[in-house]
């Protein structure tokens, strides 16, 4: 019961080192370039969650100032995490474009081959 | 003027941005270089306004858009900042002159506009990392730097800039994304981002979550550190330096590393506190191994390194060791050290670089066994080489010699003498890798390729002898740059014990 209780409670955590930590691995362990990519996006992602979380406070409303209403969710986090979402597409972006170049100039998006090729050359 | 005097601060980032902006609506390389020329040496001296502001007047806090921190974003400029504001700036405008002559034999026509536009989007983003003190803000203005690097890199001529920019992203985005957890586990455990709100903050927070707290030192020390290639996370960098074009190994090698090398200084002393991550953590331990590795390690592939710029980017590797040995070292003497060797490695790798961009320029190579006999023919351009390695080493006279003498004194100081030892071998291993280019660049004779060779155009020569001549000027007179140093160390020290 106290485990069920520990998941439930931090359920969002879990998620969010879960994603953190197969990201990473990913980003390690694959030669593929988009592979690596995507282990990327997935290590950033997870940092998203880690941020909205404690955002949400239980019965929380948007912060309207409304006397009706006296618990307020903190929108900051939303905003900064927004700026972060953008600063994750736009290493996306960039990385894919670079493995894109890369594939022109080797033939090849996996890591080993390209420098094989170098050693080569 | 008294209308602008006050929103320095802002324009300080604001410019070089709108700059970025302009160059790439430009699309031509002439008027794009000039707008990146003018932005450039602009700089300094809104970087030079602010510094003599905080010496007559005391740190400066701006409101971004009028809003109050710790709600609104906060840029604050102290003594240490405002150091490396003008480190920053200055390099930028010094070695900008060189960069038409570099470029447009490395880059093609097509793409220079948008090298200028790439160069002044890392200028915006440097300068906002030492300026904001915001957490979250640095993150932002960290990756404006980083992806604008990482296109400045790949525009490389060889294609294995290509894989050295990709290998550079990776790991600079996992650094950067483990700073932003660092910062998030801050913001968890204080409610705020603002710098100055989460020192105050952090030691009743220390109290109740002292976990929490070490967790989010590591992850922004791993991530920082990362940034700034702290041994053994340096890997990316010999190569990025390596394959980048000439004239952007220069302007990294002098400012990028040593922006991140401020953050990591900011956090350790004004956010988390001497306190917190030197007397009760054993980050002092921790950081003082690593550089002992780089120093030594770092060198010693150095020595082996057959390309002139991938031994100079080893260099650079152990040089950043002797910075980070200031900051573990912890005590007035050998924290100056740091701060002053993070000012006069710039002037001095950047003279390096130059002077081996220039080479490259002539003679279309880098590689050491096919520069023999290049300093007959490029007399001064591989003087001031030699004076700037004579700086690495730490000849006295140099540059080179006031930090490592600081750091000597930082280390007795502690009572470890080992360390003196240790900063003395490293500086004899430093003296192999510059006596070899040297020994093969002027005692050999010129190779029938070299023999046409000669030395480079003013606008590239000038700023080599700038910086040689700072080398030495910073050797000699040195109230400037280990004055301001000392006061800023004794800030961070005494601030927060």
């Amino acid at each position: 019961m106290q485990a069920f209780r520990l998941v439930v409670e931090y359920y969002n955590y879990f998620v969010t080192i879960f994603l953190m930590v197969a990201g990473l691995y990913v980003v390690i362990a694959r030669g593929n370039m988009i592979k690596k990519l995507v282990g990327l996006a997935i290590f950033q992602t997870s940092v998203y969650l880690l941020y909205i979380t404690p955002g949400k406070i239980l019965g929380g409303t948007a912060p309207i100032l409304d006397p009706a209403f006296k618990v307020y969710s903190n929108p900051l986090p939303h905003v900064l995490i927004l700026t972060a979402i953008v600063v994750g597409v736009a290493t996306l972006a960039l990385g894919l474009a670079l493995v894109a170049r890369i594939n022109e100039a080797y033939g090849s998006i996996e890591e080993d081959e390209t420098f094989e090729r170098d050693r080569e050359a | 003027m008294t209308t602008v005097l006050p929103h320095l601060p802002a324009l300080q980032v604001v410019i070089p941005l709108l700059g970025a902006v302009l160059c790439a609506l430009l699309r031509r390389p002439a008027p794009a270089f000039g707008l990146a020329l003018a932005v450039s040496w602009l700089m300094p001296v809104i970087a030079a306004a602010l510094l003599w502001q905080v010496i007559q007047g005391g740190p400066i806090s701006y409101h971004m858009g009028g809003w109050a921190p710790p709600w609104g974003i906060e840029y604050r400029v102290d003594l240490l900042n405002g150091f490396v504001l003008l480190l920053v700036a200055a390099v930028g405008a010094a070695i900008m002159p060189f960069a038409w002559h570099s470029v447009g034999f490395e880059i093609d026509e097509g793409r220079r506009a948008w090298f200028y536009c790439m160069y002044l989007l890392c200028l915006a983003g440097l300068l906002g990392i030492a300026i904001t003190g915001d957490a979250f803000n640095a993150f932002v203005f960290l990756e404006i730097s980083s992806l604008s690097s990482y296109v400045l890199i790949a525009l490389g001529r060889d294609r294995r800039a290509l894989l050295a920019s990709f290998q550079y992203l990776v790991m600079g985005t996992i650094g950067a994304t483990f700073y932003v957890i660092g910062v998030g586990f801050l913001y968890l455990l204080t409610g705020s981002l603002n710098m100055v709100d989460i020192a105050q903050r952090l030691g009743p927070a220390w109290a109740e979550h002292p976990r929490a707290i070490v967790a989010a030192l590591a992850f922004v020390s791993a991530g920082v550190g990362l940034k700034l290639a702290l041994f053994p996370l340096h890997v990316w960098l010999p190569n990025a330096y390596a394959h980048a074009p000439s004239w952007v190994t220069v302007f990294l090698s002098a400012t990028a590393t040593k922006v991140a090398i401020y953050l990591l200084i900011r956090f350790y002393f004004s956010i988390f506190g001497v306190a917190i991550a030197f007397d009760t953590l054993p980050i002092a331990q921790i950081v003082i191994a690593l550089s002992i590795a780089a120093m030594v390690i770092a060198s010693l592939i150095a020595v082996f390194e057959s390309d002139v710029k991938r031994m100079l980017a080893y260099s650079s590797v152990a040089q950043i060791g002797y910075i980070t040995l200031g900051i573990g070292l912890a005590n007035q003497a050998g924290l100056t050290g740091g701060l002053v060797h993070v000012f006069n490695h710039a002037v001095m790798k950047a003279a390096l670089f130059l002077a081996i961009g220039a080479v490259f320029y002539r003679a279309g190579t880098v590689n050491l066994a096919e520069l023999s006999g290049i300093g007959r023919k490029m007399p001064v351009t591989l003087a001031v080489f030699t004076i700037a390695g004579f700086g690495l080493v730490g000849t006295p006279g140099t540059a080179g010699f006031i930090s490592k003498w600081y750091l000597a004194l930082g280390a007795l100081d502690q009572g470890w003498w080992v360390l003196v030892l240790v900063i003395v071998g490293s500086s004899l291993i430093a003296m192999v890798y510059v006596g070899r280019v040297l020994e093969i660049a002027w005692l050999r004779e010129p190779t029938p390729a070299i023999a046409r060779a000669s030395d480079p155009p003013l606008p590239m020569l000038l700023p080599i002898l700038l910086l040689g001549a700072a080398t030495i000027y910073f050797g000699i007179d040195t109230q400037w740059s280990a004055g301001i140093a000392e006061a800023s160390a004794q800030a961070l020290l005494g601030g927060l014990r």
